[in-house]
């Protein structure tokens, strides 16, 4: 099983905090996104293994772009 | 000789300070440390401290009527009506309104932020016994929005503007610590966890028309707010159509950047010792944070009540962004959704209440303006 990781909001990608492989946890804090001034952090949505990462640090993002591709077991 | 160097003592200030003055320099101190260390609001605090500092100097005359260097500014700038429309042109070209056009019922929270406004209002009249224009001026700093506050000031009690315009700034850089109690307060934990349902798509030509249209709208219900709204919406449209680039940016980078200096230093400038050291200034300050908190829980208070209303449920929190500091409430609201729960991303459904602030606020001085003038 997979589950995408989506961006809620537009902006840009200041921080990711794992890479491909990594195993990580439901609301573990994945990456930052700053829009209007502020740095909001985004939280994996699920447990598993991190499959795929779309987004490199600098990115502009918007609303619904796939960030990251969690795989579950 | 000595006689000679006793009258050259007369021509400098020295001998002409009064305790008073020194007072208002730290006041204007305190304004720039504020400014520097905390960076509250530094782009207004910083030159409105100066201008109180400068503006009390004796012998120095810059608030001079007819010569005065700040003087001049504050004559042809604020009263004769022209930065803080230039203000909203550069404010009118920073705003999207795509998170207001996504969700069009959220207006009625920046509505409903702005009864705050009228109840502070009301007690400054009929409780603390301010005449009708001072109240007023009072109880638009509620509304939380810099240039509107000064805008109506310099219209119905110029000799409060200074303080007003101080009060709403402060309050505003204190928009992170003012609300969020009156947010725990007035919500649940369950309704703070409430998830938004995804915002529709909002195209270019809703966003072109929008400035368009909304121009004509308010304009005709609130005649007196014209000067600000016209600016406001001009400058949105700047933005949204896409084909003057250049006067985009040169009306919310330099030309705001330009009239915010000239803004500010006037604005210092009219606090002087007997303006400023009445007692009224201290029940000026408790009335603007009355209305600050009443802005904030009514805009929350409004949205349970379209909560009962309505099928589909939004997050009470939302209204507090009803409070036009923009971006401010905005991400406070945020902070707080997603400190309920950690997926609750609601910085985008708040910028529609906020930007909606910004529109109930220039109203609501529109209308004070239309009765008491």
């Amino acid at each position: 099983m997979q589950q995408q990781m989506v961006a809620p909001m537009l902006g840009k990608v200041i921080q990711v905090n794992f890479s491909v492989g990594d195993r990580v946890e439901e609301d573990d804090e994945a990456m930052v996104i700053e829009a209007m001034k502020m740095e909001t952090p985004i939280f994996v949505p699920c447990d598993g293994v991190v499959g795929q990462i779309n987004v490199k640090i600098g990115d502009n993002v918007e609303e619904d772009d796939v960030l990251a591709v969690i795989e579950t077991e | 000789m000595i006689e000679e160097f006793s009258s050259l003592i007369y021509t400098t200030g020295f001998l002409y300070l009064t305790p008073g003055m020194i007072f208002m320099w730290l006041i204007g101190f305190i304004l720039i440390y504020l400014a520097i260390a905390k960076a509250y609001e530094p782009l207004l605090l910083l030159p409105i401290g100066f201008g109180i500092i400068v503006a009390n100097l004796p012998l120095a005359g810059l608030m001079a009527p007819d010569t005065g260097l700040l003087w001049k500014f504050y004559e042809y700038g604020i009263h004769w009506e022209i930065i803080p429309p230039l203000i909203f042109l550069g404010l009118g070209a920073l705003t999207d309104f795509g998170p207001l056009l996504a969700r069009p019922s959220l207006i009625f929270l920046g509505a409903g932020a702005q009864i705050g406004v009228y109840i502070a209002f009301f007690s400054a009249h009929l409780l603390l016994g301010f005449s009708l224009q001072e109240a007023a001026t009072i109880g638009i700093i509620g509304g939380a929005d810099g240039p509107t506050t000064i805008f109506l000031a310099s219209k119905l009690a110029p000799h409060m503007l200074g303080t007003c315009a101080v009060a709403a700034y402060s309050y505003m850089a204190l928009v992170p610590i003012i609300m969020p109690p009156v947010m725990k307060i007035l919500t649940t934990e369950k309704e703070r966890k409430i998830l938004m349902p995804k915002a529709r798509k909002v195209g270019r030509l809703e966003k072109t028309l929008f400035p368009l249209v909304g121009v004509l709208v308010i304009v005709l219900l609130v005649p007196a707010s014209a000067p600000l709204m016209s600016m406001f919406m001009v400058g949105n449209l700047f933005r949204e159509c896409k084909v003057v680039e250049r006067l985009n940016l040169a009306a919310q980078n330099e030309l705001l950047n330009i009239v915010t200096i000239f803004l500010g230093l006037p604005v210092g400038a009219t606090m002087n010792a007997q303006n400023f050291l009445r007692k009224d200034v201290i029940f000026i300050f408790v009335l603007g944070l009355f209305a600050f908190i009443a802005s904030t829980g009514t805009g929350i208070i409004v949205a349970k009540g379209m909560n009962l209303l309505s099928k589909t449920k939004i997050n009470p929190l939302l209204g507090a962004a009803g409070v036009s500091a923009v971006p401010m409430a905005a991400r406070v609201v945020h902070k707080m959704g997603q400190k309920a729960d950690k997926k609750n991303y609601l910085l985008m459904y708040a910028m529609g209440p906020n930007v909606a602030g910004v529109i109930g606020t220039v109203t609501a001085a529109g209308i004070f303006l239309t009765m008491l003038k």
